[in-house]
């Protein structure tokens, strides 16, 4: 139990899901690839919220804007420059430029978490309107029309580093997929394990106290939520690799509440909790998708608020606490209860 | 000249405007100090309530001056009692219930109504600045702004209700020491906001298209007014409303109406920057 809590459990998991993810288009079909492609790519956004809202305590509410920018960031710069490996970068980039930008007016004006869920929602709001009127010539940039709301149809997927003519199968892509999804576990696993990690988490659990120990915990909260940006825009990178379409939508409304959902589904204080409520809920949108008496939306609001009244914790942190709980009965209990349980 | 007028006409609608759409939720937030984020759900209910009344006979202005109201505040009563109490004090919790409450509201009428829009007519007529047709119902939200503003003031100031509702806004603990109930004060307060927004949305129907996703068409603007006004209910909102209805609208006419939101939104964040508790937290503090 105390190893696979720890970082060789990690390690090993990674592995055992390194070579799942490899192995995987031997025995999946296509079309199964290319869902679980776009399930990967979604789990590194769920991750970037995981990370900033359940360590760092940033209540952000609007991580589809950096996913989006990275998203649109790849997209017009693939266009433009023909090739995938500075695109990629580029979606990093932007994300964490504009969370610098909003990160700084919101965490050194010394804002409440409520104020800051509201304007980061607010963010993604805006940029979805903005986006959506950039219809017709007038909005291009380089060769790269942003089409307002039909979206840019036929980007470049990744190719090859160095390589503009090698372009990556599909398998080729859910590979790369993949295996970025477990490497940014690790590393942000790698990043909550240095002090760093210590540091903002200890912010999150008591600002003041972190703060007259002679930490500033602004300066730290924004470079959380630069990370967070960084990881979702990189995650929009891949997203619209798997596409090579992105519209607007991805700033809606609808996808915000989704990672929000995943992350409490999760769970808010673990790593590997977003991942599956990402998944979890994924897989479950996709299958409701198929049919038409529900509306997904009413099942993911009912979702939310059931878990938000009764597993406030989400999915992870609840089983691991009656994992434990358990755990701690059998070994601690005393002999005399044990002796009562028996009659 | 002429323009000028039409100008200053489409700012003081878009002034009115903000104070229509971001009352209820200010309100909320005054008292309760929770951001409702099904807000702009309850004003798409105000809107699909006063639609389906006028198609099913009901006089327009009886419609979306009582119905909707109505409707919406007994939905915000309901809401109340079996979502929002069982979550005081967890401000955090209790936006992400009424986030789900928002998915649950819009699904749910997709399901009912379908995605289509749907809508009434605007009741007033027009009238003729030198070149240029404005309709009379501008100045009529601008005076159902204006009215809605004095009752909340009367209310608050001159009533028993508004004392406590006062009290409670100021020191909960306190407050029920005294005898008052201050879970019964925030049902009612959440029942009065919703009631707000409720009638938002029935003003907004003749000029809106009314689908269950209008809500987040006006959210964004509500948010910002009222984290840029802060916790005081009511100079908070004016001030806040005052301040970025201009700069909006100006904006909109000098760019585009979606340019005008970025800007407006710059502006609030350059703002929070600099009076984190809004304007109102800054230059009215302790008042309604």
């Amino acid at each position: 139990m105390q190893i696979l809590n720890g970082m060789t459990g990690a390690l090993i998991g990674s592995a055992i899901a390194a070579v799942a993810i490899i192995v995987a288009p031997f025995f999946v079909d296509l079309f199964q690839i290319m869902q679980l492609t776009v399930f990967a790519a979604m789990a590194v956004l769920a991750l970037s919220l995981g990370f900033i809202w359940g360590y760092g305590g940033i209540l952000c509410f609007g991580q589809t804007s950096f996913f989006g920018l990275g998203a649109y960031a790849y997209a017009v710069s693939a266009i433009n420059f023909g090739d995938s490996t500075p695109a990629i970068l580029l979606a990093i980039l932007v994300p964490v430029v504009f969370a610098a930008l909003l990160g700084y007016f919101m965490i050194y004006g010394g804002i409440s978490d409520v104020y800051l869920g509201v304007i980061t929602l607010t963010v993604s709001l805006i940029l979805f309107n903005l986006v959506n009127s950039t219809a017709g010539d007038f909005y291009k940039i380089g060769d790269a029309r942003l089409g307002g709301f039909n979206g840019m149809p036929g980007v470049p997927t990744f190719n090859l580093p160095g390589n503009p003519g090698y372009i990556l199968t599909p398998e080729q892509a859910w590979m790369v997929t993949g295996i970025a999804l477990i490497l940014v576990y690790l590393g942000l696993r790698v990043l909550i394990a240095s002090s760093f990690g210590r540091i903002i988490i200890a912010i999150r659990e008591n600002e003041t106290r972190a703060a007259l120990l002679g930490y500033d915990p602004r300066i730290y909260k924004l470079i959380t939520f630069m990370i967070g940006g960084a990881i979702a825009g990189f995650a929009g990178a891949l997203y619209v690799n798997w596409g090579a379409f992105v519209s607007p939508t991805i700033f809606a409304l609808g996808l915000s509440a989704q990672i929000i959902i995943w992350v409490i589904i999760g769970g808010r204080g673990t790593l590997i909790g977003p991942v599956i409520g990402c998944l979890l809920l994924q897989w479950m949108v996709t299958e409701i998708g198929a049919q038409q008496a529900l509306d997904a939306n009413f099942i993911l609001g009912a979702i939310l608020i059931v878990f938000v009244l009764l597993v406030p914790k989400g999915i992870a942190p609840t089983l691991r606490g009656l994992a434990l709980s358990r755990l701690a009965r059998t070994e601690a209990a005393p002999p005399e209860t044990r002796v009562k349980v028996k009659t | 000249m002429d323009i000028a007028i039409i100008v200053g006409l489409d700012v003081i609608s878009g002034i009115a405007s903000l104070v229509l759409i971001s009352a209820g939720l200010a309100v909320i937030f005054g008292m309760m100090k929770i951001i409702n984020l099904a807000h702009g759900e309850f004003l798409m209910l105000g809107a699909y309530a006063t639609v389906l009344s006028v198609s099913a006979g009901v006089n327009i202005w009886f419609a979306m001056l009582v119905i909707a109201p109505v409707f919406v505040g007994l939905v915000g009563v309901i809401v109340e009692r079996c979502l929002i109490q069982f979550l005081y004090g967890r401000l955090v919790d209790t936006m992400l219930a009424t986030w789900g409450l928002s998915l649950v509201i819009v699904g749910g009428t997709t399901m009912i109504f379908g995605n289509t829009i749907v809508g009434v007519s605007s009741p007033l007529g027009g009238f003729q600045v030198g070149a240029y047709q404005s309709s009379l119902y501008t100045p009529f939200l601008a005076l159902m702004a204006i009215f809605l503003m004095t009752a909340v003031f009367g209310v608050m100031r001159y009533t028993r209700a508004g004392l406590i509702a006062r009290a409670v806004m100021q020191n909960p603990e306190m407050a029920a020491t005294l005898g008052v109930n201050p879970a019964r004060v925030y049902m009612a307060t959440f029942g009065a906001g919703a009631a707000m927004s409720g009638l938002a949305g029935g003003l907004l129907a003749p000029v809106a298209g009314v689908v269950p996703t209008m809500g987040a068409a006006y959210i964004a603007k509500a948010f910002i007014t009222v984290v840029g006004g802060g916790t005081s209910l009511l100079w908070g909102l004016i001030s806040a409303s005052g301040l970025f209805g201009f700069i909006n609208q100006i904006a909109a006419f000098l760019t585009t109406p979606v340019f005008g939101e970025v800007i407006l939104f710059v502006a609030a964040v350059v703002l929070i920057r600099m009076l984190p508790t809004g304007i109102a937290g800054r230059f009215f503090k302790g008042r309604l």
